[in-house]
């Protein structure tokens, strides 16, 4: 099953709201996916910067593992700790060296980096899984959502959505793909590399790679529909960019609601019927097949 | 008249008040608030009740139903009134895939848009969406009446056994062994029926709608098709 929930703010006055928007309509969706929970919050970013985002086993053994990351970079980063992820604030220069650093060590797992993107998810209910991390107190420009039911992979906090395989750049899924494992081979021989055995980090990977090779959001998207088989509604979120793309027989639900401050994504109604404004706001359903795409400057 | 709103009392309630109505009940009209995109809101009705819903109903109202009339306010989530029996499920917004799914008699009548696979192996129910229908409609229809004032999606009637599809605007496509076909005086009879019952007929015109059905090349194994299997 799976659920999506997703939030695009088009103007700024909602985004101290966006956190405790996303966390209601995120707990909506518990009894379409109990098992894990995760989200993407695109807040602020700061030039030169790079937030990383890993998880380990609780927050006084990631506070040490950000300072021996500090004696590693010459000084200890910037870093919110939320249960068991930590955001860590480092120059973009380092990239390289810190998820070096981070894949050495076997108590760390990298969740996502970008110059806004923080990215949460863990095993439990939605509604635990929003409070451990403090989603309701969070803001931003725009969030995604998703509430898990395994049939792909394990129950695994590395098996949650949303993956992120690309700066900035996130991906939630319901549905299953069928030829994951032969596009994974093709995308493993272009040089990305993958953390799990899981079908949705695949068409995460997939339009990260697109998007490497000078595709756009839309563009990449677009390809998809060739090269990805099976069901799914993605949502995919970029540094500015949300998107939404059903498969060509829109297996899995999707309703949208669109007024002159947001563009939000549900499995299901219920998921938008808090929002504000909805009553009058332009509610649809996404096409099959057809790529939807919002841009923010 | 009975109120239920759903922001303080579980749909469960309401539900169960709903069946335990005998056929003779004096309680005919039913009022409930704040459905919020709940699903199952009003399925299984037994009663010739006459339900009101102000607002959007989420997957699955008034399926089932029989006798009863269900008028939404609102949109209506996956499969609205899906297996109806008879009576008659109002949506005045628009309704999301799986519209009249599996219908077996009564009347649905979308005032806005259906989604995909509108009418989806219905057998006996008439349909009338007053607006456009989407992809994969009438898949495996077998008996009762889709009359579409607007247009129609991709693979209209795909595998269709029997039923009549009426569309007044464009269709997008036609699916396997889907095929336009002359309205017959019968035909037309039904259709301004169906127009009737939906309070259309002094403002729509039978005779702009094309008439689609099946063309009945699948009912049996054609032995050219053995390589196929």
């Amino acid at each position: 099953m799976c659920g999506i929930v997703g939030l695009f703010l088009k103007q700024t006055q909602l985004e101290p709201e966006l956190g405790a928007l996303l966390s209601e309509m995120l707990v909506v969706m518990s009894d379409r996916g109990p098992d894990s929970a995760g989200f993407a919050i695109y807040g602020d970013g700061q030039r030169g910067q790079l937030k990383l985002t890993v998880s380990g086993a609780n927050e006084a053994m990631l506070a040490e593992a950000i300072t021996d990351l500090g004696h590693a970079l010459g000084e200890t980063p910037a870093s919110v700790l939320r249960d068991t992820h930590a955001v860590i604030s480092i120059a973009a220069r380092d990239e390289q060296q810190a998820r070096e650093w981070i894949a050495a060590r076997n108590d760390l797992s990298f969740v996502g980096a970008g110059a806004r993107m923080e990215l949460y998810k863990e095993v439990g209910l939605p509604a635990q899984v929003a409070r451990r991390f403090g989603l309701a107190g969070m803001s931003g420009s725009h969030g995604i959502g998703h509430t898990r039911m395994a049939t792909e992979s394990a129950v695994t906090t590395r098996g949650a959505h949303p993956f992120s395989t690309g700066l900035d750049q996130c991906l939630v899924h319901n549905g299953s793909l069928s030829n994951h494992n032969g596009v994974r081979r093709v995308l493993q021989r272009e040089g990305m590399t993958f953390e799990t055995e899981n079908d949705t980090e695949v068409a995460a990977g997939y339009l990260s790679w697109k998007i490497r090779e000078g595709a756009t959001l839309k563009e990449a998207l677009t390809h998809s529909l060739a090269d990805l088989d099976g069901f799914y509604t993605f949502v995919v979120g970029t540094e500015t960019g949300f998107a939404v793309l059903r498969d060509p027989i829109s297996c899995k639900p999707a309703v949208m609601a669109e007024t002159d401050a947001y563009v939000a994504f549900g499995s299901e109604y219920r998921a938008l019927a808090a929002l504000p404004g909805v009553a009058k706001a332009h509610i649809f359903e996404p096409k099959p097949a057809t790529v939807y795409a919002w841009e923010r400057h | 008249m009975p109120r239920f709103d759903l922001a303080t009392v579980p749909l469960r309630e309401l539900n169960a008040a709903l069946h335990a109505l005998a056929p003779t009940t004096n309680e005919t009209h039913w009022a409930v608030a704040n459905p919020g995109g709940k699903h199952a809101i009003a399925c299984g009705v037994d009663a010739p009740v006459t339900i009101d819903v102000d607002g959007h109903v989420g997957y699955y109202c008034g399926g089932m139903n029989k006798h009863a009339t269900i008028v939404v306010a609102g949109n209506a989530g996956v499969g609205v009134a899906e297996n109806m029996m008879s009576g008659e499920v109002h949506v005045r917004g628009d309704a999301s895939q799986a519209a009249g799914a599996t219908g077996c008699g009564g009347l649905l009548v979308i005032d806005g848009n259906a989604s995909a696979r509108c009418g989806i192996s219905m057998k006996g129910i008439d349909i009338v969406v007053k607006g456009s229908i989407g992809p994969m409609s009438a898949f495996m229809a077998q008996a009762g009446n889709l009359v579409v004032l607007g247009d129609a999606g991709d693979a209209l009637g795909d595998s269709i056994y029997e039923a009549r599809l009426f569309v007044r605007g464009s269709v997008a496509s036609l699916g396997a062994d889907c095929v336009e076909k002359p309205m017959s005086a019968e035909d037309k009879a039904v259709l301004q029926d169906v127009l009737k019952r939906a309070q259309l007929e002094q403002s729509v015109e039978a005779g702009a709608f094309k008439m689609f059905g099946s063309a009945r090349g699948l009912y049996h194994f054609h032995v050219d098709n053995v390589d196929a299997y």
